[in-house]
């Protein structure tokens, strides 16, 4: 069945993933802390296929000293994807879009780290994606978090992040790269959103074509899937900090 | 953090009577383990772990241009990241010297070697060939990282099954693989690389044996002894004899490392 012949479909019937996954289904969850010894905190979050992993380091000093911020503390963000973590090999090194991902990983993480504690500091959080198959700037997000809260830096609560995509007219959680590549009818929009587990945004990006009415639909999903990930984030620390 | 002068000292101290600080003895390795098959995309990938080191290994494929002095062979790329991921030592930024030295080091003992069958990866003579690109990721830095590369490498295009090839366009199908296997000698390179430090010699160094060493020497040889790449590292001079008793050692390292890897790969 083509994708044209599911979409036309869908009006009538129900709409069909390209994976199966019923539409509010995220992908299988996986999440360890402790996967880089050397560092300070460390942790690996999966959504199927794509697979991050992020290592904190800090907080230490910050150099150069005029980098320094008397007032609060540095939250220093990293993203990048490894060379073959695609089907076409990625040039090794940062590019626009992994320079606005940090940005974006930093502006969702921050207001959840308590980093005003450290004056003069800095954080480092190094997030690599192993293998990619969309969502990765959501599974970075997760896998950093777990990774802040594993180096014991002070946090108020945890972040999650989930896509959520219009296919067409059908809202669908976790996107993966098929769907994100939807051309049939309004063709994709993907909005990848991160929430602190009491449901406040700190992170929300868009690039498609929705309605307003149908984007308050997205945020009630977003919410929804927030806290099955919240549930799996907590298990891994709990996990953790097991006793032997 | 550096190792401190002192730290160095009861090092060297120690390995004038045989002893390490983790009870190895000098020539002996940290335990292996090897993990193939770990990237989806990839062509072929690996994870070596020799101790609490950890590297990633990809092999990626591609039709290109070939080099015109290599008109009829493939093409190989080489790469090293030290990801900032990986230790608190490594920094974000163009790759620096140690980053470059271990993609150089892995290049030059499998190029050098012949693992890979070259000519047979020219699909038009002076016009299109396969190119094999392998990257070096390191994940966590416990010492000896050009030998986990290296290893990582090997295995890597092992396993690695290239990409279908559209002969209409002239371009590989991304995401879709073949059956078939890399052309590869039966007999892999494997790098060995003895550090001296005080009056000994180890292999496998930990990060803080790394630190101490003066001196380093990277042998890439095939299990049965045939050696195609050699690399002195660091300042410090070494005399002659001293390193043919690095060759020997290193000889006799490789069986061991070579029948273990095996064994991790079972």
């Amino acid at each position: 069945m083509t994708a044209k012949e599911k979409t036309s479909k869908s009006k009538s019937e129900k709409f069909e993933r390209p994976d199966g996954r019923k539409l509010e289904e995220i992908r299988p969850m996986k999440a360890k802390v402790g996967v880089v010894p050397n560092a300070d905190g460390s942790a690996m979050f999966s959504f199927g296929d794509t697979v991050a992993i992020a290592a904190v380091y800090g907080p230490r000093e910050m150099h150069p000293q005029h980098s320094q911020n008397p007032e609060k503390g540095t939250l220093r963000c990293n993203y990048s994807m490894l060379s073959f973590s695609v089907a076409e090999r990625a040039r090794p090194g940062p590019n626009r879009r992994s320079t606005e991902i940090s940005k974006i990983t930093e502006w969702a993480l921050e207001p959840i780290v308590m980093i005003k504690k450290y004056p003069n500091m800095v954080v480092d959080v190094h997030i690599n994606i192993l293998q990619a198959n969309a969502s990765t700037r959501c599974a970075g997000i997760n896998a950093a978090a777990l990774a802040l809260a594993h180096a014991g830096i002070p946090m108020k609560e945890m972040v999650s992040s989930v896509s959520i995509g219009k296919l067409d007219k059908t809202l669908v959680v976790d996107v993966i790269k098929e769907e994100e590549d939807w051309e049939e009818g309004e063709g994709a929009t993907d909005i990848p959103i991160t929430l602190t587990n009491s449901g406040k945004i700190t992170h929300l990006q868009l690039d498609g074509k929705i309605s307003s009415q149908e984007l308050k639909e997205v945020l009630k999903l977003a919410r929804k899937a927030n806290k099955e990930i919240y549930e799996v984030q907590k298990k891994a620390l709990k996990e953790s900090v097991k006793l032997n | 953090m550096e190792t401190s002068r002192i730290t160095g000292e009861r090092i060297a101290d120690y390995l004038n009577e045989g002893k390490r600080f983790d009870g190895r003895k000098p020539e002996e390795f940290r335990n292996i383990e090897i993990e193939t098959g770990v990237s989806k995309w990839a062509e072929g990938s690996a994870k070596v772990k020799i101790g609490k080191t950890e590297v990633i290994v990809g092999v990626k494929m591609d039709v290109m241009e070939p080099y015109p002095d290599s008109a009829d062979r493939g093409n190989l790329i080489v790469t090293a990241e030290l990801l900032p991921l990986s230790s608190e030592r490594f920094e974000s930024g163009p790759p620096r010297f140690p980053a470059i030295e271990i993609g150089r080091l892995t290049d030059r003992a499998i190029r050098e070697s012949k693992f890979i069958e070259m000519e047979k990866l020219c699909i038009k003579e002076g016009e299109k060939v396969w190119a094999v690109y392998i990257d070096i990721y390191s994940l966590n830095d416990d010492g000896n990282l050009i030998d986990a590369a290296e290893i990582g490498a090997f295995t890597a295009l092992k396993t690695a099954r290239m990409p279908k090839y559209d002969e209409e366009t002239g371009k590989v199908v991304y995401g879709e693989f073949t059956d078939k296997k890399i052309p590869l000698q039966k007999e892999p390179p494997v790098t060995i690389t003895a550090y001296k430090i005080g009056n000994a010699w180890v292999v496998d160094p930990t990060l803080e044996e790394e630190d101490v060493a003066d001196t380093r020497v990277t042998i890439g040889a095939t299990p049965d002894g045939i050696i195609s790449s050699i690399q002195k590292g660091e300042a410090l001079e070494i005399d002659i004899k001293e390193f043919e008793d690095v060759i020997d050692l290193t000889e006799k390292v490789r069986k061991k490392v070579f029948s273990s890897i095996e064994k991790a790969l079972k």
